[in-house]
């Protein structure tokens, strides 16, 4: 471990815990704290958004992918990408204008019933714990790499700093670091993308014509099916991808930071620009990393190709990039994990405690009280988890989490905006069919049971044979929906008239 | 299923506060809801809407049945770039420039929606 990689490392550190306490000043109410009071500008939480999806799988992960198996791993990026679209037509606009802190009361703003609120903050719960498992020990396997110290230490550092940020500074702290990391991801990414174009005289078709022949692969590496090969299972990927990040909880929490429907819409738009120039750049990560790290030098780091990108860092610009991209990489993790710390806590906090148990008559106090203690609690329950989940595949939490987001809270959201005949029933089964489906079938499918010993989880014969169960599983929650409504009587036009009104007019009594 | 249980034992919960001001259950929204104003809004959203989307998640998963039932985006395009990245260069310009087009278009939809508020909502509620 050098000394820059140590000086760039506190600094990132010293700044974050700097934002913490200058945001911990302004936290002192639950609006504050779940929401950073609605304050955000579009850009800032454009850049916010951006930040929260170029998680260290998208970093480390896409880059080590298009390095890997070039074409496929591009599959990433578009899927990731287009899932704004789904965001930004279909949820994003209603969701600000009838959600305030969370998801559930989304749903709830036309259901009361309190077991939709609890369906949907089990649901939330469910998938922050995948996706931060996946985080913590992407996080822990990275650090262990880079600075060279015990898995459990490093996913300990971690694990407190993102306690520090979520009980001190709540929404604005893990805001505010999730802009500047995003800056900071962004600034690395173009200086690397740059010097590989230098290398390949700046010129795409050299690029193309001399990735062609640097790799193993020869001339397969530039076209698909490298790693894909079972068409359904392809498809099924990119149906969790895209439909995915419009039911991930920690990214619809973003839109309750903004003040109305217009900044949201605003915020969408420079996310997706920011994010879809940093798909373009990994293409060059990708390809820089393929032709001059190579191959085997990638695969001896981490089997997965994580250390593509701080590898190619080394080989373009020596130590001082590759501490910068290391340094990066780690305030990378620690934003995302902020973020979900946050939203698993306010499913509880507000959701359970305050709306359920306390029928909405809690107190702030009370409230920020117990935002608190759900912070804490959900960040040890993920910490230990992490610390016992060393061995499993991040990649595959990964995919999880989009595809329980998809299948469960993406048809109950459609529906609450869209389809008038829709009813508590409907709501409840929607979540239960998307969330249950998918985690049996993810449960019996290769990722868990595998007849090789050492390939998956458990030994034995899959009995699904797809990876990514979404092709099934998100139908499956449309249809419990559907089925849900059709079978009980119960239908209430005039709340859907208010609940359609609202959504489309942005007005709030 | 008791339907009306769930909606009585309910109602004596507060809904979810709103912002600020003091919620009056005055605004009569299947009113609001019925107008024509209100309806031409929702009839235009779903005119842009309902294709657009249509349009791109069947362009989007074109690309992976393409690359995985057929060879034809193999075929090299400029030199060494196949169609397959042509394409997904495209999906990438389709998002960026869809983007756009909808902020654009919701900027009319908004002046319309204040409209509706102004008129229909706080005019017809008085």
């Amino acid at each position: 471990m050098s000394t820059t990689v140590i000086v760039l490392f506190l600094s990132i550190v010293l700044l974050t815990l700097y934002i913490t306490w200058w945001a911990a000043k302004r936290t002192t109410t639950a609006g504050e704290f779940y929401t950073a009071g609605g304050g955000l500008t579009g850009w800032q939480n454009g850049l916010a958004i951006a930040g929260d999806y170029l998680s260290a799988a998208s970093f480390l992960g896409i880059a080590g992918m298009i390095a890997l198996f070039g074409f496929d791993g591009f599959f990433y990026s578009i899927g990731f990408l287009i899932a704004y679209l789904v965001v930004m037509f279909l949820v994003a606009e209603p969701l600000r204008n009838l959600g305030k802190y969370t998801l559930a009361d989304m749903i709830n703003s036309r259901f009361d019933a309190k077991k939709v609120r609890a369906a949907a903050a089990f649901s939330t719960i469910t998938i922050v714990i995948f996706y931060m498992i996946a985080q913590l020990v992407g996080a822990g396997a990275l650090i262990q790499l880079l600075f060279g110290i015990p898995y459990w230490i490093a996913v300990l550092i971690v694990g407190v700093m993102m306690t520090i940020y979520v009980l001190f500074g709540g929404m604005t702290a893990t805001s505010w670091v999730q802009i500047v990391k995003a800056v900071l991801l962004m600034l690395g990414t173009v200086v690397i993308a740059v010097l590989v174009f230098a290398r390949f005289d700046f010129s795409i078709m050299t690029m193309f014509s001399e990735v062609k022949t640097a790799t193993a692969h020869g001339e397969a590496f530039l076209q698909p099916g490298l790693k894909y090969t079972v068409p359904l299972d392809t498809i099924s990927l990119m149906l969790a991808l895209v439909l995915g990040t419009a039911g991930l909880p920690h990214i619809l929490m973003r839109f309750f930071t903004v003040k109305d429907a217009k900044t949201a819409r605003s915020s969408v738009v420079t996310a997706t620009w920011i994010v879809g120039i940093f798909y373009v750049l990994t293409i060059f990560l990708g390809f820089g990393a393929a032709a001059f790290v190579g191959h085997e030098a990638i695969v001896a780091a981490n089997p997965a190709g994580n250390m593509a990108a701080p590898l190619l860092a080394e080989a373009l610009g020596g130590d001082l990039l590759m501490s910068f991209v290391s340094a990066v990489a780690f305030a990378t993790i620690l934003a995302v994990v902020a973020g979900l710390v946050l939203t698993g806590a306010s499913a509880f906090a507000h959701d359970i405690y305050g709306q359920i148990i306390k029928k909405g008559q809690a107190t702030q106090q009370q409230e920020m009280k117990a935002a608190r203690q759900a912070s804490l609690w959900v960040s040890v329950f993920s910490i230990l988890l992490a610390l016992g989940a060393q061995s499993l595949n991040v990649a595959f939490l990964v995919s999880l989490a989009f595809c329980v987001a998809a299948s469960a809270n993406l048809p109950v959201i459609l529906y609450t905006i869209y389809w008038k005949r829709f009813n508590t029933t409907g709501a409840i089964m929607a979540m239960l069919f998307g969330l249950i489906s998918a985690l049996v079938l993810v449960a019996v499918s290769p990722n868990v049971l595998s007849p090789e010993a050492g390939a998956a989880i458990l030994v034995g014969e899959p009995l699904f044979p797809l990876t990514n169960p979404a092709i099934v599983s998100v139908p499956l929650g449309f249809l419990g929906g559907w089925l849900g409504t059709v079978l009980s009587k119960e239908s209430d036009a005039r709340r859907f008239a208010e609940v359609s009104v609202r959504a489309n007019t942005g007005y709030r009594e | 299923m008791k339907a009306g249980s769930v909606y009585t034992e309910e109602r004596t919960t507060p809904k979810v506060e709103q912002r600020g001001k003091q919620r009056k259950a005055n605004v009569d929204y299947v009113q609001v809801a019925e107008s024509s104003r209100f309806r031409e809004l929702l009839e235009k959203k779903k005119k842009f809407i309902l294709p657009l989307t249509i349009f791109f998640l069947v362009f989007y998963f074109s690309l992976p049945i393409l690359t995985s039932y057929t060879n034809v985006l193999e075929r090299p395009a400029i030199g060494d770039i196949s169609w397959a990245w042509i394409y997904a260069s495209a999906q990438f310009i389709m998002t960026w420039v869809l983007c756009t087009v909808y902020v654009r278009k919701f900027l009319k939809f908004d002046v319309e929606a204040d409209e509706i508020i102004e008129k229909e909502i706080k005019g017809g509620s008085a």
